[in-house]
């Protein structure tokens, strides 16, 4: 079946990155934790912060965690965005510690709540690329 | 008092106008600034020895076109938090015996070439997260939820800046507001209302720094750097930062006041950093002004405002003057102090104080 051409921004490529897209396609969240202290970190990099060891394993993560807070964006900065405004953007922080930007899918914004949990889930966007979202982990909404 | 208080004025401020001039460029406008403050000083672009680019496309080009050939120099990146550091740098400069006497030049034709804060291919993209905005956002989110803090609080620094800039013929804007036009203006990135951001302006700034032993000598009464302190915290660089930077202001503050020699109570007037109104709130806090978490009830009384018990941004600030990032707020600060605002003067203004909440924590000082 053909999908819309997906007009959003793809993400941009650095070294460092390829492994958390290659296992997103896979529907995996993967980030890289440090085989020294055992530090995970996001976004991708080339040491870990805590201890600089340059090893690294790309753990499978649980794909839980809780929304520290988040903003509903009503201004377009991205045209791919235009039917989604207003749109919502959530610092989510993961039960492995890192925190990332993503949008909780399937809730309406109003319905955000601090510390909502929730749990990734997988849109593919083009055959290349495949982006992590959230959805809420609570019963209600799942 | 430090061995770094007092050896260094600021001995010439100017600015160019602020508004929307597709026929200048950021050269033309830093150098309209760069002639101001030179005047100020009655010093020639010839008695400059250091140079301090910010903006600008490039500090060797901006010499060649000014007469502008230092000894010594430097160029920052065009963030906002980097007007605070080259004053800083420029002092060290001359404490060091790097440079003598420094010019400091801003330009920014942003408005004129519609730059755009956001939609850049960031490594948040994908998600449509973007834009110093909607950080600022999220973490105003977050303050509301853990101390209980309001929009309508925003909505006070608004309307004491707007009033502010009334009284300032070179504000770009010119029309009061109310705490309702705030609550009623369409957000950009919710719970942030339009009038939560700063304005994107052409416009260009400079100052002249030097020895305090040559200040006196100068046209006019030098207004000396009394403390200055940074703390930087990159550990949430990627997203934002847990407290919101208080830990590193609170070392900020700590050090500042000690170079100084003299505490929060012996501030006349506050120019803070206000690229969007929860910076304000998170510096009042993090410099100590009010406890945690209670800046928002600290400015509904209208204290922010000339008058108020603490009166900042007299300009109309990055919200009502321009966002000349920083820089014009420093040049208030110097004019403040030297008595020169006309109906927006602070009366019996000695001590001025810039607060910059950003990754670089950052405040100067200013004193006669």
């Amino acid at each position: 079946m053909k999908r819309m051409a997906y007009d959003k921004p793809l993400p941009q490529s650095d070294v460092w990155s390829p492994p958390f897209w290659e296992a997103a396609r896979k529907h995996e969240l993967r980030m890289q934790r440090c085989a020294g202290c055992g530090y995970v970190r996001f976004p991708p990099g080339p040491t870990c912060p805590r201890c600089l060891s340059p090893e690294a394993s790309w753990e499978l993560l649980s794909g839980r965690g809780r929304v520290w807070s988040w903003t509903v964006f009503h201004q377009l900065y991205y045209a791919g965005f235009k039917d989604e405004l207003p749109y919502n953007v959530a610092l989510v922080e993961l039960e492995e510690g890192p925190r990332l930007y993503t949008n909780i899918v399937g809730i309406e914004n109003g319905a955000l709540r601090e510390g909502l949990p929730v749990v990734v889930t997988f849109e593919q966007a083009t055959d290349d690329f495949t982006i992590p979202h959230f959805r809420s982990a609570d019963v209600a909404y799942s | 008092m430090s061995e770094l208080a007092r050896r260094v004025a600021v001995v010439g401020v100017g600015n160019s106008r602020f508004g929307n001039f597709p026929e200048s460029d950021a050269n033309g406008l830093a150098a309209e600034a760069l002639r101001n403050a030179l005047d100020d000083a009655a010093l020639g672009a010839d008695e400059i020895d250091g140079l301090v680019a910010n903006r600008v496309p490039h500090y060797a080009r901006f010499g060649e076109m000014t007469g502008v050939s230092p000894r010594w120099g430097a160029q920052f990146p065009a963030e906002g938090r980097m007007s605070g550091i080259s004053i800083e740098t420029a002092v060290m400069a001359i404490v060091t015996g790097m440079a003598s006497t420094v010019a400091l030049v801003y330009g920014n034709n942003g408005r004129s070439r519609r730059v755009f804060y956001g939609g850049d291919p960031g490594f948040w993209a994908p998600w449509g997260m973007t834009s110093p905005g909607a950080q600022h956002a999220l973490m105003w989110r977050k303050h509301m939820l853990r101390y209980g803090s309001t929009t309508q609080q925003l909505g006070h620094i608004a309307v004491a800046f707007r009033e502010h800039a009334l009284l300032n013929p070179n504000a770009v804007m010119k029309r009061p507001i109310t705490l309702e036009d705030h609550r009623n203006a369409r957000y950009i990135a919710e719970p942030l209302t339009l009038f939560d951001y700063c304005l994107i302006n052409d416009g260009g700034v400079a100052l002249i720094l030097t020895s305090a032993e040559r200040a006196r000598d100068l046209r006019k009464p030098p207004v000396y750097i009394a403390g200055m302190a940074r703390a930087d915290d990159y550990r949430a660089a990627s997203t934002c930062p847990d407290d919101f930077w208080f830990d590193a202001m609170q070392q900020c503050a700590e050090r500042v006041y000690g170079v100084a020699g003299l505490g929060r109570e012996a501030v006349d007037v506050l120019q803070i950093y206000d690229n969007f109104t929860p910076t304000v709130v998170f510096s009042l806090e993090g410099f100590g002004f009010c406890p945690q978490g209670e800046g928002g009830r600290f400015v509904e009384d209208g204290k922010l405002r000339l008058g108020g018990a603490l009166p900042a941004n007299t300009s109309g600030g990055h919200l009502s003057e321009s966002y000349m990032q920083g820089w014009g707020l420093n040049v208030e600060a110097v004019r403040q102090v030297r008595g020169e605002c006309g109906p927006r003067q602070v009366p019996d203004c000695n001590v001025a104080q810039f607060l910059c909440a950003t990754p670089c924590s950052l405040s100067i000082i200013y004193s006669r």
